[in-house]
């Protein structure tokens, strides 16, 4: 009976879309213009012929008057209302709302149930938040957005009288909200379901250029004889790239590993292949290059050159990693902080000092490694000013099973490892002591 | 004339419904949307009350709020701070910088419109 009553609303709606002035679809329907005003205001009753004859002017079907907006609409809308503290009085009218504004009002009632469901996920996610700084930001913002969407559609629930200036204004900003809403939940929802692959979307500078090293198995011998223009029209084209500061960091990259395929080209590092030293050391040694360039060529030519790829990977001197060649079995965290155990690390305390050892990685499958590690100065060498560090560790992967000279994990958070001095914070994978 | 809310928040449409909200309830609302120079925008404006949010552009709401604290002239100010991180680390961060009080979005109106009548009532 409440939505019958609503009729003139909505017939009122339907006039003022058509662009009809009241007394023009009054004659139209051969009944007063006061007659229809009442009815507009909901204060006469309106069926059969008379119903039939204003559908058919307003060129609409007579149900869409005589019919107000679905129980569920109207229960999520009062859903909405309640959880928004909306007065009793503000929730009598949502069905009057939903009447004269069922687009908007289907909106409000779509934007609180994607509230509710992203107030639940932004909640199971708060662990995972504090591991995550991309995904921190990321829920950050839609949090924000969210705010936008709960404060504006409060107001337009709440307000009893409000100009249509502003009505308008906050329908826009909602569809806008909303929209950003969306994209970003996407881009949430995809990260969430391709944890695990490097090419999934939302991701950092430097996970784009490691998407883009990847698509080049980090090898960039076509570009030893580019021009810098070249070299950057190259950048600038690499799909994987999206903004700036990937492109800085991709330059950055694609610079180094096009120096090291000038200093140590295929031929050479195949010769050395056919010979059987594969030993980065003796390489550097026999090239007079530094072995960090061995490393980084290694790791590269390894898919092709060699029976099985190796992995690289270079932290700078706060330990932070900044390039990451995986290799199987040898897990390289995303965002924590990897163990401190890994040889990359100790050779931070010894700079220029080549550093040798077999580990093991922490799992079922207990892979072995042989990770060569050094750690370089950057930049130009100064008279007085302690210089910085980059530290480079190749991952080898060893078939045999065999002895180990160290046992080492991923990240504490996914390491089973008891009693380890190292451990920085408790695991997920077992109770450690 | 109400009395003077400065809003500093760096999202528009969230200033747009504060300022809606607010201005309907007879405030006098203005607004600004960085941390820059947000410390010299509000001992300029000297408002009654300074909805501030932690996550700015050029300075965190925190930062601004320690140097506000730190000069006689707004040490009493109150600040209503606003954040996406509702952590209890967070509150006390906000509660140490010397915040008046602390919101987590999302928030509703009511409670953005009933913590500023009583900061401002105090």
């Amino acid at each position: 009976m409440v939505q019958q009553t609503l009729a003139g609303s909505r017939i009122r709606e339907r006039r003022v879309m058509a662009g009809l002035r009241q007394a023009e679809l009054a004659r139209q329907v051969g009944i007063s213009g006061s007659y229809l005003n009442l009815i507009e205001h909901n204060r006469r009753r309106i069926g059969g012929k008379l119903l039939n004859g204003i559908a058919q002017a307003l060129n609409v079907e007579p149900s869409l008057l005589s019919e107000g907006a679905e129980a569920a609409l109207l229960s999520a809308l009062r859903v909405a209302a309640a959880e928004a503290e909306a007065v009793a009085v503000e929730l009598e009218r949502g069905d009057e709302f939903a009447g004269r504004f069922p687009g908007w009002a289907g909106l409000i009632a779509e934007q609180h149930k994607r509230l509710r469901s992203l107030e639940h996920t932004a909640a199971t996610l708060t662990d995972r938040l504090t591991h995550d700084p991309h995904l921190a930001t990321s829920v950050h913002e839609m949090l924000t957005m969210v705010t936008a969407i709960r404060s504006t559609a409060g107001i337009l629930a709440d307000t009893k009288e409000i100009e249509p200036e502003w009505r308008n204004r906050f329908h826009r900003n909602l569809n806008e909200d909303s929209q950003r809403l969306a994209e970003g939940a996407e881009q949430l929802v995809a990260y969430l379901d391709d944890a695990g692959d490097a090419s999934a979307g939302m991701t950092l500078p430097l996970e784009e250029v490691e998407c883009m090293l990847e698509a080049h198995k980090f090898r960039f011998d076509s570009l030893v004889n580019a021009t810098p223009d070249e070299l950057s029209t190259f950048v600038s084209n690499q799909a994987q790239l999206t903004s700036d500061a990937a492109r800085d960091m991709a330059m950055a990259v694609v610079r180094q590993l096009r120096a090291d395929a000038r200093l140590l080209s295929l031929d050479m590092l195949e010769r050395q292949v056919k010979a059987g030293n594969v030993d980065p050391a003796q390489i550097a040694t026999d090239y007079g290059v530094p072995l960090s360039t061995v490393m980084r060529r290694l790791a590269a030519v390894s898919d092709v050159m060699l029976p099985m790829p190796m992995g690289l990977v270079m932290c700078d001197a706060s330990g932070t990693l900044m390039l990451r060649k995986p290799v199987e079995g040898f897990a390289i965290p995303r965002f924590s902080g990897a163990c401190p155990k890994w040889p990359l690390f100790q050779a931070l305390s010894r700079p220029m000092q080549a550093l040798r050892q077999t580990v093991t990685m922490t799992g079922r499958e207990a892979k072995r490694f042989d990770c060569y590690a050094v750690s370089e100065p950057i930049g130009t060498i100064q008279v007085n000013v302690a210089p910085l560090y980059h530290s480079y560790m190749l991952i080898v992967p060893l078939e045999e099973a065999g002895a180990a000279e160290a046992e080492v994990g991923s990240s504490c958070r996914v390491c089973p490892l008891e009693k380890c001095e190292g451990r920085r914070e408790p695991s997920l994978l077992a109770d450690v002591g | 004339m109400g009395k003077n809310v400065l809003v500093i928040e760096d999202e528009p449409n969230i200033i747009e419904a504060i300022s809606f909200i607010l201005s309907r309830d007879g405030w006098s609302v203005a607004t600004h949307s960085n941390g820059h120079d947000a410390v010299g925008v509000v001992q300029e404006a000297m408002p009654d009350l300074v909805i501030l949010d932690v996550m700015l552009p050029g300075k965190t709401g925190y930062d601004i709020l320690r140097e506000l604290r730190s000069e006689d002239a707004t040490q009493g100010l109150p600040v209503l701070m606003l954040t996406a991180k509702g952590q209890v680390k967070d509150r006390e961060m906000a509660e140490r910088a010397g915040a008046s009080r602390f919101m987590t979005k999302p928030f509703s109106n009511a409670e953005v419109l009933n913590a500023v009548r009583e900061l401002v009532a105090g």
